[in-house]
């Protein structure tokens, strides 16, 4: 439908510029006098997405016109905060954001009919569980902050946890739409709880399993929590019983909890959520930095490249990981409230489209992949924003997009590529005479 | 699967509002008292990306300014104190890990150009940079120079002069001094020195039994009050008996019926002893408050880095109606403890006939472009005593510097007024070394017919006395000022 590409392209242009101005707005404070070249990369990222959207008008003329621009106007926005922390940072994400785009149209063009992933979701399943493990393998893993979450295999270093999300989602959306009757069907009431049977509550036993051996072996706790959120909404979705969320929630407190109480690291974690002041200068230091960091934003912030992120004159940092884990408290406190409101809610909107996709998507595949991806980003924003303000502990997750990092940027545009192939599909399907219809009943 | 997708959505709107108050909380709700966090050295950080202002004296010499370190964001301010342990007392140091004292502590506002709410929210709008104003002082560099000489000489001790017309504090000295350049590398050494507390300001901290000075307060009181006036004599026998103990006069002379100037002159014990009686409690710490006893001195320093005088049991403060020996508070013993600053004040208040005006240290406050944008403007403190007063104990105290205890004190050419005081201090642990250690005073003021200056000068650990080892930095302190051309 060309309106919708039309909505896209006319949506990227205030993104394009967004990015020049913020890049006008980082030279004006580092710099006297201005030059040209923020206006330069605007035209490049600009012509980046321009390409995007041709080839997405060519591809998927149907798919949802806003999650690109959405995704773009994060990623322009994580660009300029990089480039203001460390330009040579921002030019490696540069690059990332590239090689995402190119990564983000060969899924499309590979996977144009995305049930194939239907019938390799055990595959898929085993690649999801082994990327995970991957960093504990002796050679190849790498210890980042006490986390097993780095894979180093020659000059190529990724975080495995990023894809292997994706991988996991499909699985789950694949199974859970075969088996999603059968759990609703074969549901007993046992003392007032609807219990799943018990043939069929095996994946769950697997999933929570797979959740608790991510918080203790590779202690990547962030990646747990949102793996666990995502598969748990992906339930609910697909077999619309509360008491199945309630039981997985149940069952992950316990083991977290018993895990915060005998396994130090996780313990630790969890003593530094609830008293960071008892060691401000060592373990609590950098939630306590992240808090104080946002006390100084205020409403609006102390504007772009205005912030403390080193202490003035040394290398020592104020913000630990303001390029990755603290970037949210960056722009607390440079863009304000108001700022981080702004980022929060083109999350939402993200979150809003994803959903509004797989409502619009006809078959349980589509829906419930569409719901998974969009959860687990939305699980994911949420995991590291919750982290850096104390709702929950801080682990170490990327902010999808705007964190610095080539996994998850290249992972991310993966999972909106899949995005825009459900909603082109769905969108296609709607269009024609009675395709509609035929999906209401299915649903 | 719809309505469950929706409800997904709505969970999502609401762990996303969450994120939304819990940024609320830290970035506006909680921020004042997250700055005010000591883990939080942000608030110190960012004030040393202020040029701080410079502070000067009031002939124009600078004793503290910033220095930049470092360029674009590592862009920060270091404060350089060229006279080093010159002005370490009353100005204080501002450093970034170590925090602000003293002068520099009182005047943050004005040196990192904090203006009211409004300006700094307009200074926000329009994108300017935050810069400190200059604070100019009213202490002279010569006199203050003289008078750590003189200390230097005698050990450690404290000067304090005053203008008694304005209250500018022209001298403010207190040895052992330290020099603030060293404070990030050396606070924790000058910390631990208890013995010389070189960090400790003598003038506004120490707290010094006064001796004989005190006699000055108590005519004051008597004068005051009525109990005498100038023509009243009475013997003074040596020793006499107060409160069960014999109190003996220097070389146990005792004198016949005696007025005002005579037993100030020749500093009589047990003249005073009867007095304080005569006086009564009341009246006697009433006059006290008046010059400013029982109370911290109303001057530009950090409440802080202030003591008050007065008599003490233990760490509480005595007033009007608690039992005291009243012969002895008369004559400056008991448990009377003056700091160098509220001595001065009682000199200050006499020389400006009884017009006790509020000691400050600063003079004006000077905008990065030069314009004034503040300045002192001198006010009453109290009327410590009345003019006929001070007049009174003017003429008496003419009479130490020309005749009696305080010759050392004298000007040619300037009347002096003025009185000493030695008070025995055997247990003063700083003093290890000194057989007999004396507390050793002078206060006073000159010309005495129109006093320009007002100074208080004491000696600690000397074995002299406040004659001797005292009043000299007294003259010299004087004279450099008055020379300099009031």
């Amino acid at each position: 439908m060309r309106s919708a590409r039309n909505r896209e392209l006319i949506a990227l242009v205030p993104v394009a510029l967004l990015l020049t101005a913020g890049f006008t707005a980082v030279f004006a404070q580092e710099q006297t006098q201005l030059d040209n070249l923020s206006l330069i990369y605007g035209a490049y990222f600009f012509a980046v997405c321009l390409a995007t959207h041709l080839y997405l008008r060519v591809r998927l003329p149907r798919a949802d016109p806003y999650l690109f621009p959405l995704v773009a106007l994060l990623t322009a926005f994580g660009l300029v905060m990089i480039y203001r922390i460390d330009d040579g940072l921002a030019r490696d994400q540069a690059n990332w954001f590239v090689l995402g785009l190119v990564l983000f149209a060969l899924t499309i063009q590979l996977l144009r009919d995305y049930e194939v992933l239907e019938r390799y979701r055990y595959t898929i399943a085993a690649v999801g569980l082994l990327l995970l493990l991957a960093p504990r393998v002796p050679g190849i893993g790498q210890q980042v902050n006490g986390a097993y979450l780095g894979v180093k295999i020659g000059p190529i270093a990724f975080q495995p946890a990023e894809f292997s999300k994706i991988a996991i989602v499909v699985f789950l959306a694949s199974y859970l739409r075969e088996h999603r009757e059968v759990l609703i069907v074969g549901a007993r009431r046992v003392l007032g709880v609807t219990l799943p049977p018990l043939k069929h509550f095996g994946p769950m036993l697997v999933v929570w399993g797979a959740a608790m051996f991510m918080l203790v072996f590779i202690r990547d706790l962030g990646s747990s929590l949102m793996f666990f959120a995502a598969f748990l909404a992906l339930l609910y979705v697909a077999t619309a019983r509360f008491s199945f969320v309630a039981i997985g929630m149940a069952m992950f407190l316990a083991g977290a909890w018993f895990f915060a109480s005998t396994v130090p690291h996780v313990q630790a974690r969890v003593e530094i959520w609830l008293d960071p002041y008892n060691e401000p200068e060592n373990a609590g230091y950098q939630i306590l930095q992240s808090i104080f960091a946002q006390a100084d934003g205020g409403l609006f912030g102390q504007g772009f490249a205005q912030g403390l992120i080193t202490i003035p004159g040394t290398d020592t940092p104020l913000l630990p990981a303001a390029q990755t884990d603290t970037i949210y408290s960056l722009i607390v406190n440079e863009l304000g409230l108001f700022g981080a409101c702004g980022v929060i809610l083109i999350y939402l909107l993200i979150a809003a489209r994803g959903f509004k996709i797989a409502l619009l998507a006809n078959d349980g595949f589509s829906k419930l992949l569409a719901t998974g991806l969009t959860a687990v980003f939305a699980f994911q924003a949420f995991v590291i924003i919750g982290g850096v303000t104390r709702v929950i502990p801080l682990t170490g997750v990327t902010l999808p997009f705007i964190s610095y990092g080539g996994s998850s940027i290249v992972a991310n545009f993966v999972l909106t590529a899949l995005l825009l192939l459900v909603s082109d599909r769905a969108r296609r399907e709607a269009d024609r005479p009675g395709g509609r219809g035929l999906a209401m009943g299915a649903t | 699967m719809n309505r469950q997708i929706v409800k997904l959505f709505a969970f999502f709107v609401a762990l996303f509002a969450v994120l939304v108050g819990f940024t609320s909380y830290w970035s506006v709700f909680e921020a004042d008292a997250l700055r005010e966090e000591e883990a939080n050295s942000r608030p110190l950080l960012e004030q040393q990306q202020i040029p701080r202002g410079r502070i000067l004296t009031a002939d124009g010499e600078v004793i503290a300014r910033s220095v930049p370190k470092g360029t674009g964001t590592a862009l920060r301010y270091v404060r350089r104190y060229p006279d080093g342990p010159l002005y370490g007392h009353p100005i204080g140091y501002s450093f970034v890990r170590e925090g602000d004292t003293e002068f520099e502590q009182f005047h943050n506002d004005e040196l990192v150009g904090e203006g009211s709410e409004f300006s700094s929210i307009l200074d926000e709008f329009l994108d300017r940079d935050q810069e400190g104003n200059d604070v100019v002082t009213n202490l002279d560099s010569a006199a203050q120079r003289v008078a750590l000489d003189g200390l230097e000489a005698t050990g450690f001790g404290s000067v304090v002069a005053i203008e008694p017309k304005t209250g500018w504090v022209r001298v403010m000295a207190s040895k052992p001094s330290y020099d603030p350049n060293r404070i990030p590398t050396e606070l924790e050494r000058l910390n631990a020195n208890d013995l010389e507390a070189p960090l400790v300001d003598r003038a506004t901290q120490g707290q010094y039994p006064p001796g004989s000075t005190f006699k000055v307060v108590t005519a004051a009181a008597a004068l005051e009050s009525g109990a005498i006036d100038a023509d009243t004599t009475f013997a003074a026998p040596s020793p006499m008996t107060f409160e069960t103990k014999p109190l003996a006069n220097d070389f146990y002379q005792s004198f016949g019926p005696i007025g005002l100037a005579t037993a100030l002159t020749n500093s009589v014990n047990t003249w005073f002893g009867q007095l304080g009686e005569k006086v009564g409690n009341e009246t006697l710490f009433e006059q006290m408050e008046r010059f400013g006893f029982n109370s911290k001195p109303p001057i530009d320093i950090p409440a802080d880095a202030l003591s008050t005088s007065g008599v003490f049991e233990g760490e509480d403060l005595l007033r009007a109606g608690d039992p005291v020996d009243l012969a002895r508070v008369a004559i400056g013993q008991e448990r009377l403890l003056v700091t160098p600053l509220q001595n001065a004040m009682v000199a200050a208040a006499i020389a400006n006939g009884g017009k006790l005006m509020r000691p400050q240290i600063w003079s004006r406050v000077v905008d990065p472009d030069g314009r004034v944008t503040d300045s002192l403007d001198p006010s009453e403190y109290r009327q410590a005593v009345s003019e006929e007063t001070a007049e009174e104990l003017t003429i008496a105290m003419e009479d130490v510097v020309s005749e009696g205890t305080g010759t050392a004190a004298a000007i040619t050419g300037v009347a002096v007024a003025g009185k000493t005081g030695t008070a025995e201090t055997p247990g003063n642990e700083s003093c290890a070394g000194v057989a007999d250690p004396n507390q050793a005073w002078f206060i006073g003021f000159a010309p005495a017919e129109d006093p320009e200056i007002a100074i208080a000068v004491t000696v600690e650990c000397t074995e002299q006395f406040g004659g001797t080892a005292a009043a000299p930095i007294f003259r010299d302190v004087a004279e450099a000022l008055l020379g300099s051309g009031e």
